[in-house]
């Protein structure tokens, strides 16, 4: 595979020279790849925030360097306008961001910005509502009528209407209920399917990245510590419990059950793998 | 960017900076002000800054806090020393097209520049040492006697107070709704000045609207915990003079005292 | 009198605009809240949990029918100072609660609003950020601590004014999950140590299973109210109403589907390993 985002030895320093001073990354290399849906985990203060800001080059590292398809963002700091469009980034509590007097106005801000004519905006307007799953009834209404849920889903479409090679959404499902949360998720997950295009999503919970991603990358301390699929990642459950990070529940049970002496894989993280794995255990051994 | 603001910026600590009275800082804040606008020459300034330095020195904040404390206003005090030097009449020094500088402008441009400094940054060494709230409640006691002319001394107290609390909120807030625009493709640094002014409107917008939001908020959790103005409420803390009060404000006196001497004599 | 909170033919209907129907966010709830209990109110947004626990200290006032705090009714305007120092309230966002620039002050800001003499403001303030643990952060500014801590300073802002019951109106649905497990530790503690009630209003089935009682509302009525190993566990019906189970009662009823022998209501890690154990 090849990676969309190279990040090299990124790292980030806040308040340089001020009493508050620290490094929010310290020293990250990391890579992102063309077309993977990629969890990136770690508890507030990480360095996730920081480190996603940079990738379309919000901030600009203290020292390092991201690439994005081979090209360093920050060779032609007056382009890095064309960064933003390429990787697309939405953040968390994003209902907060909306200004327009419609959805329509508002989706349409991204696109207006890069220049586009008015059909090709209708076109990625009506086309990213669909993808987080609004109808086109909602196109004319004022955007601080909606629920809270909706306001973030137009605020979601308003990124997805730039049709960037990458996704990052920062906490997509943070303060939603449990019936958003699992819409907003199959929402995503669709959008990855049908585009093909990268996605990169930022969370704390494990569960929600356990079940949706191809990999993860887990921060911790400004650093990286971990990368590697869910698999990978969760059979080092107990490193990452050290740094202070949820295992997803599946997991837990299925470290409590080997801790018992049952023969299995301590690395599951879905319900219906654990179910898999014990029926095809409770098999063997009545086979025998 | 915005970050680096630190206005209203309250850094906690033990020193004698900071527990003197509000009401004490106040009131040498306003001795320093006065003794600052009547100084003249390099002795009454020197007076003035050797009371700043010391100030700073018993506050524990770091200069550096404070110069930086001047990045908003630094337009202002260019702006000013500029005028200064080349609008004041006196002994020309240098001569071209329709402008002279004088021995008097540069003087009076240096001076200027110290005094907006000094006022700065003594101004700002209040609110460092002090904690809004203890600052709006000195304010509040030294006001008191206007409550007689149906003045709402604590209502105001307490609008400033809130204020104070939600600046580094809201500034934080800026900032976000700021990057999230620009990861949209706003743009607030190129085109002219309506170009510009029309960029501010998507920061604007949600900016009001959340803080709108959050006094709504604040006004029904102030109510939970059973605020109902100032009536009948008691204080944590209640001012009350220490015998170091007497002595810090004395020793400003007597500056503001010397200042003038010096400033009679010209000096 | 067992009852601190007992709500009677509870509804209330917001204001609607112009041409709309208002909206009943509370439809009939009779509810009484055991003095010393520790309840969770469940239910996905617009279920009424958060009007409810609004009208349990006359944030809201009836629209029709009636409530009580410790006896007192909440639409006696001359009672709102008492009713409301008797049940704090702490809301979802920990910032918009804040209401001082130093953590100490803004405990004190209750007790100072109540009255108290300033030797016991004092007195009360250390008392109550020792018991949410931020003893520590006492001359701290508000806004450069964590999710987690602000919410702890906001629940000793409400324990400095000695209530009975403590509301928790969605307090953890901001924060990490390390927020959320100090802000869960800290009142699990206070009800325990101190006996004060705690009603916790949200949407996380994992919060609501350590408490000792679950109440489930949905279109502004109470639709289930029992112990968590009664409710937490009817799958279907939960999913229904825009709820969910926890990961375990959704394995444990998957291996049942499958023939395992085990029982619904073993919850937590190890009771759930323990069971499965048991069924192999």
């Amino acid at each position: 595979m090849r990676p969309i985002i190279r990040v090299e030895d990124l790292t980030h320093t806040y308040g340089i020279n001020t009493p508050f001073c620290r490094s929010a990354v310290d020293g990250v290399s990391m890579e992102i790849y063309e077309g993977e849906f990629l969890g990136i985990i770690g508890h507030t203060g990480s360095g996730k925030s920081t480190l996603i800001q940079h990738l379309n080059g919000l901030l600009q590292p203290t020292s390092g360097k991201i690439y994005l398809e081979d090209r360093d963002i920050w060779a032609e700091p007056k382009k890095i306008r064309d960064v933003r469009f390429q990787v697309g980034l939405v953040f968390q509590y994003p209902e907060y961001q909306l200004f327009e007097e419609t959805v329509y106005m508002d989706v349409a801000f991204g696109p207006k910005n890069m220049g586009l004519d008015e059909k090709e905006i209708d076109r990625r307007v009506r086309a990213s509502l669909r993808f987080v799953g609004l109808g086109e009834d909602m196109l004319e209404k004022s955007p601080f009528d909606l629920s809270g849920g909706q306001k973030r889903r137009v605020a979601i479409a308003g990124v997805i209407a730039m049709e960037p090679k990458v996704l990052i959404l920062d906490e997509p499902s943070a303060g939603l209920d449990p019936a958003g949360r699992r819409s907003m998720l199959e929402n995503i997950r669709a959008y990855h399917k049908e585009r093909g295009t990268t996605v990169v999503m930022v969370s704390h919970s494990m569960d929600e990245v356990a079940e949706n991603v191809d990999r993860i990358v887990v921060l911790a301390d400004a650093g990286v510590v971990m990368s590697g699929t869910p698999h990978e990642v969760f059979s080092r459950a107990q490193e990452l419990m050290d740094v202070g990070l949820n295992v997803p529940q599946v997991t837990q049970v299925a470290m409590e059950l080997k801790r018992r002496g049952v023969d299995i894989d301590p690395a599951v993280y879905t319900v219906a793998d654990l179910r898999r794995a014990l029926n095809a255990l409770k098999r063997g051994r009545a086979g025998c | 960017m915005l970050k680096d603001i630190t206005l209203g910026q309250f850094f906690p600590g033990n020193t004698l900076a900071h527990k003197l009275d509000p009401r004490t800082k106040i009131i040498l804040v306003v001795l320093y002000i006065v003794a600052l606008f009547c100084a003249r020459f390099f002795v009454s300034y020197g007076l003035v800054a050797l009371l700043l330095v010391m100030s700073v020195k018993v506050s524990g904040v770091h200069p550096k806090a404070l110069v930086k404390g001047l990045k908003p206003i630094l337009f202002i005090i260019c702006f000013t020393a500029v005028l200064n030097l080349l609008y004041t009449p006196g002994e020309a020094l240098v001569s071209f097209w329709v402008f002279t500088i004088t021995r008097e402008g540069i003087l009076q441009a240096f001076f200027m520049v110290l005094r907006l400094t000094m006022l700065i940054m003594g101004t700002f060494l209040l609110t460092y040492t002090t904690s809004p709230i203890a600052l709006t409640d000195g304010l509040e006691t030294l006001l008191n006697p206007l409550k007689k002319l149906h003045v709402p001394v604590h209502e105001l107290a307490m609008i400033m107070s809130i204020a104070l609390r939600f600046i580094p909120t809201l500034i934080e807030e800026t900032d976000k709704i700021m990057s999230a625009q620009k990861a949209r493709g706003a743009d607030f640094e190129s085109g002219n000045l309506f170009q510009r002014a029309k960029a501010l409107v998507p920061i604007l917008v949600p900016l009001f609207i959340s803080a709108f939001r959050r006094a709504d908020e604040l006004a029904v959790a102030m109510e939970c915990r059973c605020y109902h103005g100032g009536g009948g409420r008691t204080k944590l803390h209640v001012l009350r003079y220490a015998a170091r009060d007497y002595f810090v404000l004395t020793g400003f006196a007597a500056v503001l005292g010397g200042v003038l001497v010096l400033a009679h004599f010209g000096l | 009198m067992t009852d601190i909170i007992r709500t009677e033919n509870l509804t209330f209907a917001y204001p609607a605009d112009e041409g709309q129907q208002p909206h009943t966010a509370l439809d009939g709830v009779d509810l009484t809240i055991e003095r010393g209990s520790f309840v969770a109110v469940l239910g996905h947004n617009g279920s009424g949990k958060s009007t409810l626990a609004k009208h349990m200290n006359a944030v809201l006032l009836p629209g029709g029918g009636k409530v009580y705090v410790d006896g007192m009714d909440t639409s006696n305007e001359d009672l709102l100072l008492e009713v409301r120092s008797r049940v704090g309230m702490v809301f979802q966002n920990p910032d918009n609660q804040i209401v001082a620039n130093v953590v100490e002050e803004d405990v004190a800001f209750g007790p100072e609003n109540l009255g108290v003499p300033t030797a016991e403001i004092r007195q009360r303030v250390d008392s109550a950020l020792k018991a949410v643990g931020m003893e520590a952060f006492m001359l701290h500014a508000p806004h450069h601590l964590s999710g987690g801590q602000k919410q702890r300073v906001a629940i000793a802002g409400v324990i400095a004014m000695e209530p009975q019951c403590i509301v928790l109106d969605e307090s953890t649905a901001m924060l990490d999950p390390l927020g959320r497990r100090e802000v869960l530790d800290t009142v699990r503690r206070l009800n325990r140590e101190k006996g004060i009630t705690i009603v916790l209003i949200t949407h996380h089935m994992d919060e609501a299973a350590m408490a000792g009682r679950v109440v489930v509302m949905d279109n502004g009525k109470v639709v289930m109210d029992g112990p968590p190993r009664e409710i937490l566990v009817r799958m279907e019906e939960l999913r229904a109403i825009g709820l969910d189970v926890p990961h375990t009662v959704e394995l444990l009823h998957g291996l049942r589907e499958d023939g395992f022998d085990v029982p619904l209501d073993a919850m937590s890690i190890q009771e759930c390993a323990a069971a499965i154990c048991e069924a192999l």
